[in-house]
């Protein structure tokens, strides 16, 4: 279990050197990237605080919003693993710090407690260092690179995003809300300030999940896997 | 705001979201509309973050070369290819699309 706790670390922390690299892409200092992947430690909410800060400083607020809406899952996730850590005072902040998709899904997949224990806390401790490694690595390698554009880093950086949504994509309801979203965020680039089109379009999120009509099928999730996860912390 | 104020504040938000995991009871998200909501939330954001990073450019919609690097990943997506391989295969090709100049 704990070299389960320890690879998923590696492998996890690995896809930090794209972060780093396309966090200095969207002209984020070396140091306010890491500070992005050791205080924020959560992959979808990094990339979408500075895919949408790299438009401008103007786009702060949104950046903001965005990334703490793509960090109410590991709220979610709190509620699931304080029920087998037990932790109290200072460790509760720090076991809140690492949770995160990884340490959850393995905490969770463990068959008795103290293995669920063990389990959250090598994988959390794993990923964090790891992820964090390898987005200095990427930020240096990123700040190295010069112009962004001419090694696509732009495109990376939308191919981040497919990949951070494509394993979200499982159930209809999940389809029709990607789809809704596309739509109202394009339309809206040119109307409001960037950011906005983005936050905007989260309510096709509330309007599809609210709607009663129809049937609302659960997201096939394979064994071992969380629902709403992603590849990265 | 300065970019250090921003991400410090990002970072902020987010560790309370993580906390109040910690400190809530559980009822707070009663309920199959909450959990749809929830579930479909990040969905919504990272769908219109793709289209974004995808075809704007400012406030302006545009074709280059990102629509082909992004074709490329989705279809390295369908065959479960890794992360790091999506990612740094769309740089690469919308690298070669514009050093060959096909598009801009």
């Amino acid at each position: 279990m704990l070299r389960q706790s320890w690879s998923v670390g590696i492998a996890t922390g690995a896809y930090g050197i794209s972060f780093g690299a396309l966090s200095v892409a969207a002209g984020l200092s070396v140091w306010q990237t890491q500070a992005l992947s050791l205080f924020m430690f959560t992959g979808g909410s990094q990339f979408a605080f500075v895919g949408i800060i790299g438009t401008g400083l103007a786009a702060a607020p949104a950046a903001i919003a965005t990334s703490a809406l793509l960090g109410i899952r590991n709220g979610l996730y709190g509620l699931q693993t304080a029920r087998f850590l037990g932790v109290r005072g200072p460790r509760r902040w720090v076991a809140a710090h690492l949770t995160i998709d990884e340490s959850t899904a393995v905490g969770i997949g463990q068959p008795e407690p103290a293995a669920q224990r063990l389990g959250f806390w090598h994988t959390g401790v794993a990923v964090l260092v790891f992820w964090n490694l390898m987005t200095f690595l990427g930020a240096l390698a990123g700040n190295a690179l010069g112009d962004p554009r001419r090694f696509g880093l732009d495109a990376a950086a939308a191919a981040a995003f497919c990949a951070l949504l494509w394993p979200r994509l499982r159930s209809g309801d999940a389809r029709v809300t990607a789809a809704v979203a596309v739509a109202v965020g394009l339309a809206l680039v040119s109307v409001v300030p960037a950011g906005v089109p983005v936050l905007v379009a989260a309510l096709a999120a509330v309007v599809v999940g609210w709607s009663t009509r129809g049937r609302h099928e659960p997201p096939l999730t394979p064994p071992g896997e969380l629902v709403g996860a992603d590849p990265t912390p | 705001m300065t970019m250090t104020v921003a991400v410090l504040l990002a970072c902020g938000a987010c560790f309370l979201l993580k906390a109040a995991g910690y400190v809530l009871p559980e009822s707070v998200v009663s309920g199959p509309r909450a959990a749809r909501i929830t579930t479909l939330l990040p969905v919504a954001l990272l769908a219109a973050l793709v289209a974004i990073q995808t075809f704007a450019s400012g406030p302006t919609l545009v074709l280059d070369a990102r629509v082909v690097a992004v074709g490329v990943a989705l279809v390295l997506l369908a065959v479960r290819a890794n992360f790091l391989v999506v990612v740094i295969a769309a740089a690469l090709v919308a690298a070669v699309v514009r050093a060959l100049g096909w598009l801009p």
